[in-house]
């Protein structure tokens, strides 16, 4: 594995094995001094074309747990639509010597595109409404976290499918371990050609939330509603949001998971987050320890046992 | 004036059917191969095909106004190395071709091409789509097709007025089939790889609503609605159904369209970003169908040549269009179409369409202009940046290996290809 661009061109074996190191990781987290290491030395460029904080805070801690140093590029907005050549900025970047560039853009495609100009392994943070490959190991490991093995398990997901990169990565990794996906959406927000995805879809979202093992919520944006893709987000509400008492109606040992961030009010109404069933603070939590898996995978020295997760000597300085 | 040729051995392909003869050349034109002096340059083409000169209906050329991406001279050299003598030079220029001046400055211009070069006129000023260019003027300076390119004129009183204005000018309105509204944002073929790509798609109805409505207004009106560039098999069908119902309609398919599918885009190599989109793979082998049942009349280059830097960008930022005048012939060829099909629909037929020199391109038979390619139809070769002669660095086709090279061309007489190579 030499890149990560898309949970698609991951075998069953290589997201096993991620979900199968990530506690390692994890485990890293819950010592006083939360370093290792691992990858001193190397270099881990942060290019957001696009504005994350959630995101590329928890790969730029994921990378300093790890003992690597990480580069922040903020590419604004601006020269991108300057037309800003996107081979001159990847060829700049690889010019400083770094050794993975984690990418997010806003348009789909990209991280693909960088791979032909640069050495440096490339991670996919977000590309367009593509792929995001950690997300969809993150929401796995969540989920797995809550359910057990996935297979067989139901796992409803609710939203604008159409505009969706975790829609897209987190079906490929949840059917590839063996869960149904049913996606619920208004048809004008599903992708076209939906009877070629390993999916159900319904537009029923209380039929869907009576068989659902976890429901996952996605962001509604209100712009959809400038494109007659919906009449407006009241009516979206009332239609596909997990309301107060279809949130009642779930079992309370079904998790409630969403990307963030949310709107309340819209796809999920304002009281429900605090119920003890949504588990999105510990998908920000698997996030981190998940992003040090894949970085470890990718930039590791690849040894099978991890004996590399010593603690750092700078904490065992502090423990004498 | 251009020495004397003799080109032996090969089988003879023209509009009359083929036969294996030597053409002999002298002073531009055709003679009985006897007759051509003793001094005639010799060209072998055993195993090879001698072919009227290929006509391209629809190549961008760059100039005027793009002169970084491609210009006359670079674009002829393509052109004749693709095999092609005459190319219909489209009007989407800067400024673009909407009146008699700019027609005499495109003429002026393409003295720099080694081929021969026709203008192309917009349908409305400024190829805007809403107010008719003078067509009068533009055909009294010898302009033959109208087009106004990009999704072409979306307004249908518009082109109906066109029509109809048209008809004492001998003009053909060309148009490309998108509903605009249909397509907006899109960067490729609607269906399961846009899906996949998360890429906005635009689906084959938008090209199929247009086409439906052009049929009726080539019916309504009486005058011939030329397609260009069509991408789908039930825009063929409909074309082919008209035909047959006897409304004046002609099609063109681009080249690439026959060999290349919507899933060729999962690369996202951005060269493969083109207008129409490549299609799913029923439609491409629809489109090879098409050519040799006569559905559609060319088979085109859809030449656009664009600078490194449009295309080094993210997917939905990068230009449309690939290079093609040098490709064109191979690719048809690589489809597994009929070398008679490849050549009615890159050479007779589109000479007959665009009217140039009358029966006399689409024969050799001793007189006519010499207009002539030589074709080895089982030469492979593979697609390299650096072997080309068009400036534009955008070919679709880049690092595939092709069947079919051009050995030589001659334009009016002039060997401007001679083993392969530019000779000037």
């Amino acid at each position: 594995m030499k890149h990560l661009l898309s949970i698609d061109e991951l075998t069953v074996d290589d997201v096993r094995e991620i979900l199968r190191i990530t506690p390692s990781f994890a485990e890293v987290a819950q010592r006083r001094i939360a370093k290792v290491p691992a990858l001193r030395g190397q270099t881990v460029a942060l290019l957001f074309y696009e504005d994350s904080t959630r995101t590329r805070l928890s790969f730029e801690v994921a990378a300093k747990r790890l003992s690597a140093d990480t580069l922040n590029v903020s590419v604004s907005t601006s020269s991108v639509n300057k037309g800003e050549s996107l081979r001159d900025t990847a060829e700049t970047i690889e010019a400083m010597g770094i050794d993975a560039v984690v990418v997010r853009h806003r348009s789909s495609g990209v991280p693909w595109q960088l791979t032909k100009w640069v050495d440096a392994a490339v991670i996919n943070a977000g590309d367009g409404w593509h792929q995001h490959p950690t997300q969809a190991l993150l929401d796995c490991y969540t989920l797995q976290q809550q359910l057990g093995d996935l297979s067989g398990s139901h796992i409803v997901m609710v939203g604008d499918i159409k505009h969706s990169r975790v829609a897209r990565s987190d079906v490929s990794a949840l059917t590839m371990l063996g869960a149904e996906v049913t996606l619920v959406a208004p048809p004008t927000l599903l992708p076209p050609a939906i009877d070629t995805w390993p999916v159900h879809t319904s537009t029923d979202i209380d039929a869907s939330l009576a068989s659902a093992d976890a429901v996952y919520l996605l962001r509604m944006q209100s712009e959809r509603q400038n494109e007659a893709l919906i009449p407006d987000l009241r009516e979206y509400t009332t239609l596909y949001g997990l309301t107060a008492s279809r949130a009642a109606s779930l079992s309370s040992t079904v998790p409630i998971m969403h990307p963030g961030p949310m709107n309340r009010g819209v796809e999920i109404a304002a009281d429900v987050p605090n119920l003890g069933q949504v588990v999105v603070v510990d998908q920000v939590r698997n996030g981190v320890a998940v992003r040090m898996a894949v970085l470890f995978k990718l930039l590791g020295s690849g040894a099978a046992d991890l004996p590399i997760l010593t603690p750092h000597p700078s904490a065992v300085a502090a423990a004498v | 004036m251009s020495e004397p040729v003799l080109i032996r051995g090969g089988i003879v392909f023209d509009g009359t059917g083929s036969r294996r003869a030597d053409i002999g050349v002298s002073n531009g034109i055709i003679v009985d191969p006897a007759d051509a002096p003793t001094s005639a340059k010799v060209i072998d083409a055993t195993e090879c095909v001698v072919s009227t000169g290929l006509v391209d209906l629809h190549a961008h050329l760059g100039e005027p106004g793009d002169e970084a991406a491609e210009t006359m001279a670079t674009a002829g050299r393509a052109a004749v190395l693709g095999g092609f003598t005459t190319v219909l030079a489209m009007p989407n220029t800067l400024p673009p071709v909407d009146s008699a001046a700019v027609v005499e400055h495109v003429r002026v211009l393409a003295e720099a091409a080694l081929c021969n070069v026709e203008p192309a006129g917009t349908i409305t000023v400024g190829g805007q789509g809403k107010h008719l260019a003078p067509l009068g003027e533009l055909a009294a300076v010898g302009v033959r097709f109208v087009s106004d390119c990009g999704p072409g004129v979306q307004d249908p009183l518009l082109l109906r007025r066109a029509l109809e204005y048209a008809k004492p000018f001998d003009l053909t309105i060309a148009q490309p089939a998108n509903c605009e509204a249909l397509s907006v944002g899109a960067q490729m073929h609607e269906g399961e790889w846009s899906s996949r790509l998360g890429l906005t798609g635009s689906p084959a109805e938008a090209e199929e609503i247009m086409v439906m409505r052009d049929i009726s207004l080539a019916r309504l009106t009486g005058v011939r609605v030329h397609f260009q560039t069509l991408s789908t098999a039930s825009s063929f069908a409909m074309v082919g159904a008209a035909q047959r119902s006897g409304v004046r309609v002609s099609a063109e398919v681009a080249s690439h369209h026959l060999l290349l599918s919507d899933a060729d885009v999962a690369d996202y190599d951005t060269n493969k970003k083109v207008e129409p989109p490549f299609r799913p793979a029923a439609d491409v082998d629809a489109a090879r169908s098409a050519v040799g049942d006569q559905l559609v009349d060319c088979v085109v280059s859809d030449h656009t040549p664009h600078t490194t830097d449009r295309k080094e960008r993210p997917f939905d930022h990068a230009e449309v269009g690939s290079i093609g005048l040098e490709t064109a012939l191979a690719v048809a060829l690589s489809a597994d179409i009929a070398i008679e099909d490849v050549l009615r629909a890159m050479s007779w037929r589109p000479a007959e369409l665009l009217g140039v020199g009358g029966p006399a391109v689409r024969n050799l038979t001793v007189g006519s202009i010499a207009d002539i390619t030589v074709i080895d139809p089982k030469e492979k070769f593979t697609v390299s940046n650096s072997l080309q002669q068009s400036a534009g660095t955008n070919g679709a086709f880049e690092g595939s290996t092709l069947r079919g090279t051009v050995r030589a061309t001659l334009v009016g007489g002039d060997l401007v290809v001679d083993e392969g190579i530019v000779t000037k």
